[in-house]
């Protein structure tokens, strides 16, 4: 196992950076890196430096100055991490080049075979017995990542609406492999729910039922005694680490309570606390999975509204980076130490093994889902018990802990691997592979959507949401109870303690100021993402009072109402371990952004409409030259800003923002702005005396005017002519007085904020309501800048 | 009234009344006591104490449900100020699964008094048309999570279904004439035209599939919407 001699070593580097794809001599050296902590610790200690340094090149007793020096040991370990990082790394983008594979192949099967590939190099190469994966690594720094990151995207709540379930299914399936693949394939909320917290929690039950087990077979005799002494412990290692986890949880927030002075540092305490926790618990021989997820689970919500907007989007990159390495690494490790001689095939055991692990799995699930189905109100069907179970993969962790067996009390130790790996491959590939087809087969319901009709569509929306509501109102009893008890516990305790209080309101500010800018220069990166559909059809069918709706429209406006009707409460999870998914919150933010973006452009564009001529696309004309009718204008005029300014988002952003760099918004540009924007204001917002504008607060240093916010239309305005077109102003009219007509309907806006899932942007955006910055259903720039 | 669930007699009325179980009765019997803070009756604002509700768009329309004396069989108008556990029940039997024993005229009859309940949520001037203002606020409410759609854009919508709707229940239409609403005739059969009423998919409602998930066992409210057979299929089952 120790690796090469000093030969090799000298030649390994240079070999290394030229064949890393091959990675032959990189996967070598990958023995030491995995061998490297124990090796290092233990016995085995590497040559000295003297004879390891490459020949010639450092003069020993003459102490002439050398002009080149290569001192390979001196970097070897972290050198060679770094090279199976980048491997990895390298691995998953090729992956991901070829867009359809992922969607094939789970990527984890990639990964191994990538891992397997490389370990036949290796073994072909040195014919030496390839790097096994070493249990420590595994356990020490690989593990921990993936698991925090899980546990701290976890959705907490329908996790503990489900944690009865879980409990009771709790198994030594994988959490790495397992949700590997669930996260790829788009399963209902309930069942990922439950296959997510299933394979956090097994962990107690596999690592434990595992040292139980061993320690069993140390001894001579069991007795009943010892078999209770199991039973009990495995109590005392689950819950042991959920409140080391805990615990320290609460100190992680709490001490984040301080770092608003020095804010670099906070996303440290995240890891750090949650790391520690793992590690605690691993000293006391509990359960780190358990400890590492409660903590991060009750650190986050507190955390999140402690530190920084930054800080937080530090986090939560560097989570997701951490453990998608980790888990990289892993299933490439797993098969690099796949090929080698530590095998013993017996076809009967196997195939054995295998058999058993699936009906045992099977039966498992089965039997007690129908038993937990007589307490859940919605039971399991057959196929959710199918899924679940079939989603029972094995893994890294079962990997590890083979290895870990003891040679001395197991003498066929490798039969045993040899089994594992079977078992593990067999799950990984076969099920994985086969597992989303599977899903897809068993979802055959999915209807066609083309032959809905639009009223059809509102009115199941519509019904969903009837649905919903009485659903709360009779709400899940016992829950919420629970729920109400700990939020009020919270809120009067917890928070106080945890949370910093006076948070200043400005910060508020300036993250609604950061995600602007953010987003703004998002938008101008892609084009912006199409929101705001036409509505050109709508008109239309308006028009010929019973003209039936083409397919093209109606898909249109099917597109409008699956877009943009508020869903039930989030259905799908986000959680991917890949991929930083915008959470609520953020969207949410980034919907109020748009929106706001758009009224504003809306507004400049209505008061340059005369100078649309040099852009003019056919709709725009058309509709302005349209007779007039008497409803249709009023509504057309915006709807053709909107579908305007979204029509031509990707070109008129993308030629926005450099202009915008140059174009420079002195105060002369915004007098003039403002001169050229009251004409229209006044019509339309005669109603509302508190919506009042003052040049003064146009100035881009005014706090809530984000500058890059108003940059990209700003230029048309610049260059529009001053006269001002009476046709968009009559409709204007007429929509003020429509909306003067039922003052008494709610402002749609009154629902946007409460959407919003986490405190954070919640109060951001509530008290951006309060400020008055932005407003829906009024398109004025008036709305911008109101005067409280 | 309220204290229903000790009386055993009372319990067996209101469950030939509602149809619910016992067991039910008393479930939702706690939620309503809890609802209500152990008061007698309960009156609007105590639906505020429902978190969940609060992020609902059409939350206010859902809540006026309760107290719309239509559905409480009350009278043809006007809203209730307060309603007892009685009442709950009543409003809480509209989203009863159909009986699966019921003959197919009871159940004909059980999806219209369904669809009514609904109907009388769009209807909310009691006038017995959906007109075209009610049906825009329905859909302003319903698009009002999205805050970057415009209100003129969600009537657009609401116009091009209200069209749609007089198209189907009308059929071919003169220039001029001019379509009050959706009567609740019309608001049948758009629900029974097998063009309209086609399948729906709403992956993202799936697992909403449940009502009452108290652990009162009361699913299938999926036949709120009358069309029990073809929609089996298409609606999110629990």
């Amino acid at each position: 196992m120790e690796p090469a001699g000093p030969g090799l070593r000298g030649q390994a580097p240079l070999l290394l950076l030229l064949l890393l794809q091959a990675a032959g001599p990189a996967g070598a050296r990958a023995e030491t890196l995995l061998d490297a902590p124990r090796a290092r610790g233990t016995s085995s200690i590497p040559p000295s430096p003297a004879s390891v340094v490459a020949p010639g090149t450092t003069p020993f007793e003459e102490s002439r100055l050398p002009v080149f020096t290569l001192d390979y040991p001196h970097v070897q370990i972290p050198f060679e991490i770094t090279l199976w990082i980048l491997l990895a790394s390298l691995a998953k983008i090729g992956f991901h080049l070829y867009h359809k594979l992922p969607t094939i192949v789970p990527e984890s099967c990639l990964l191994i075979m990538v891992g397997i590939l490389l370990g036949g190099i290796i073994f072909g190469v040195d014919e030496k017995s390839p790097p096994a994966m070493k249990t420590d690594v595994f356990f020490l720094y690989l593990l921990p990542p993936i698991v925090l990151d899980a546990g701290y995207f976890m959705p907490t709540r329908p996790f503990f609406e489900n944690i009865g379930t879980i409990f009771c299914l709790i198994s030594a399936v994988d959490p790495v492999a397992v949700l590997a693949v669930f996260e790829n394939i788009h399963v209902n909320e309930q069942l990922y729910i439950l296959v997510f917290g299933e394979s956090l929690l097994n962990d107690a039950v596999t690592v434990v039922l595992y040292n139980l087990f061993k320690s069993f077979c140390q001894m001579k005799t069991i007795e009943t005694v010892d078999v209770f002494a199991g039973i009990a412990n495995f109590f005392v290692v689950g819950i042991g680490g959920v409140l080391i986890g805990i615990f320290l949880g609460f100190i992680a927030a709490f001490t984040t309570r301080f770092t608003h002075n020095i804010r670099v540092i906070e996303p440290l305490f995240v890891f750090l606390y949650s790391y520690l926790s793992y590690i605690t618990a691993e000293m006391f021989h509990l359960s780190g999975i358990m400890a590492i997820t409660a903590c991060a689970m009750t650190m986050n919500k507190y955390v999140e509204e402690n530190v920084s907007q930054k800080s937080y989007t530090t986090i939560k990159y560097f989570m997701k980076m951490l453990s998608s390495v980790s888990e990289t690494l892993i299933f490439i490790f797993m098969g690099v130490s796949t090929v080698g001689k530590n095998h013993e095939w017996n076809w009967a055991f196997v195939c054995f093994t295998l058999a058993f692990c699936l009906i045992w799995r099977a039966l498992g699930v089965f039997v007690l889902t129908q038993v937990i189905n007589w307490f859940r109100t919605i039971p399991l069907t057959f196929k959710d018990q199918f899924i679940i179970a079939y989603g029972g993969l094995r893994g890294a962790i079962c990997f590890a802990l083979v290895f870990l067996l003891p040679s001395s009390v197991f003498p066929r130790k490798k039969l045993f691997i040899t089994a594992a790996i079977v078992v593990i491959f067999f799950t990984v590939f076969i099920l994985g592979i086969t597992i989303r087809p599977l899903v897809e087969f068993l979802d055959v319901k999915r209807s066609n959507k083309k032959q809905q009709a639009v009223s059809e569509e509102i009115h199941c929306r519509f019904f969903d949401h009837v649905k919903t509501g009485i659903e709360d109102v009779c709400g899940h009893w016992g829950h919420n109870f629970w729920r109400d008890k700990f939020k009020k516990f919270d809120d009067k305790y917890l928070r106080k303690l945890l949370i910093r209080e006076n948070q200043p309101k400005s910060s508020i500010v300036s993250l609604y100021k950061k995600l602007e800018i953010k987003h703004a220069i998002e938008m101008a990166e892609t084009g912006m993402i199409s929101t705001v559909p036409s509505f050109a059809s709508l008109n239309d069918c308006r028009e010929e009072k019973v003209r039936k709706l083409t397919p093209g429209e109606m898909d249109e406006i099917r597109e409008i109402l699956s877009r943009n009707l508020y869903q039930i409460r989030q259905r799908t999870l986000s959680y991917n371990r890949h991929n930083l998914t915008a959470d609520t919150s953020e969207r949410q933010a980034k919907e109020i952004l748009i929106r706001r973006r758009h009224s504003l452009r809306e507004s400049i564009r209505k008061d340059s409409s005369l100078n649309r001529e040099h852009r003019a696309s056919t709709s725009t004309s058309r509709y302005l030259s349209l007779p007039k009718n008497t409803k249709l204008p009023e509504k057309l005029q915006k709807k053709k800003n909107v579908s305007n300014a979204g029509g031509n988002s990707s070109d008129s952003d993308l030629e926005a923002g450099p202009r915008c760099s140059t174009c420079s918004l002195g105060p002369d540009a915004s007098c003039q702005n403002s001169s050229r924007r009251k004409p229209p204001r006044p019509i339309k917002w005669s109603g509302r005396t508190r919506w009042t504008w003052i040049p003064g607060r146009i100035n881009p240093a005014a706090p809530q005017l984000p500058t890059v916010k108003r940059g990209p239309p700003r230029p048309r305005v610049c260059s529009a002519s001053p006269s001002f077109p009476k046709a968009t102003l009559a409709p204007c009219g007429v929509t003020v007085s429509t909306k003067a007509s039922n003052p008494s309907r709610p402002p749609g806006w009154s629902e946007g904020p409460r959407n919003l899932e986490t405190g954070r942007v919640d109060l951001g955006a509530r008290s951006l309501n309060g400020n008055g910055q932005s407003r829906p259903g009024g398109t004025g720039p008036a709305q911008l800048w109101r005067v409280t | 009234m309220g204290a229903a669930h000790s009386a055993s007699e009372e319990v067996r009325e209101l469950e030939g009344k509602t149809g619910f179980s016992s067991d039910q009765i008393e479930q939702l019997h706690r939620r309503f006591k809890q609802l209500s803070g152990d008061q007698p009756t309960i009156r609007k604002e105590n639906f505020n104490n429902v978190p969940d509700l609060e992020l609902n768009p059409i939350r206010s329309k859902i809540v006026r449900a309760f107290f719309d004396n239509r559905n409480l069989r009350k009278g043809s108008s006007g809203l209730a100020d307060e309603i007892n556990f009685e009442d709950f029940l009543t409003i809480m039997s509209y989203f009863r699964p159909i009986d699966t024993t019921m003959d197919e005229e009871q159940v004909q009859l059980c999806r219209k008094e369904k669809l009514r309940f609904l109907f009388h949520m769009y209807d909310s001037d009691s006038g017995g048309r959906i007109t075209l203002e009610e049906y825009r606020n329905v859909v302003e409410e319903l698009l009002s999570g999205n805050p970057h759609i415009e209100k003129e854009s969600a009537r657009s919508i609401a116009d091009g279904a209200m069209m749609e709707a007089a198209s189907v229940c009308v059929g071919q239409m003169e220039p001029d004439q001019v379509y009050e609403g959706i009567t609740f005739d019309d608001f049948l059969k758009s629900r029974k035209n097998p063009n309209v009423r086609a399948q729906l998919t709403s992956k993202e409602a799936d697992g909403g599939g449940s009502v009452l998930r108290s652990g009162s066992h009361l699913r299938g409210h999926h036949d709120l919407a009358g069309h029990r057979h073809r929609d089996q299929d298409a609606r999110p089952l629990p």
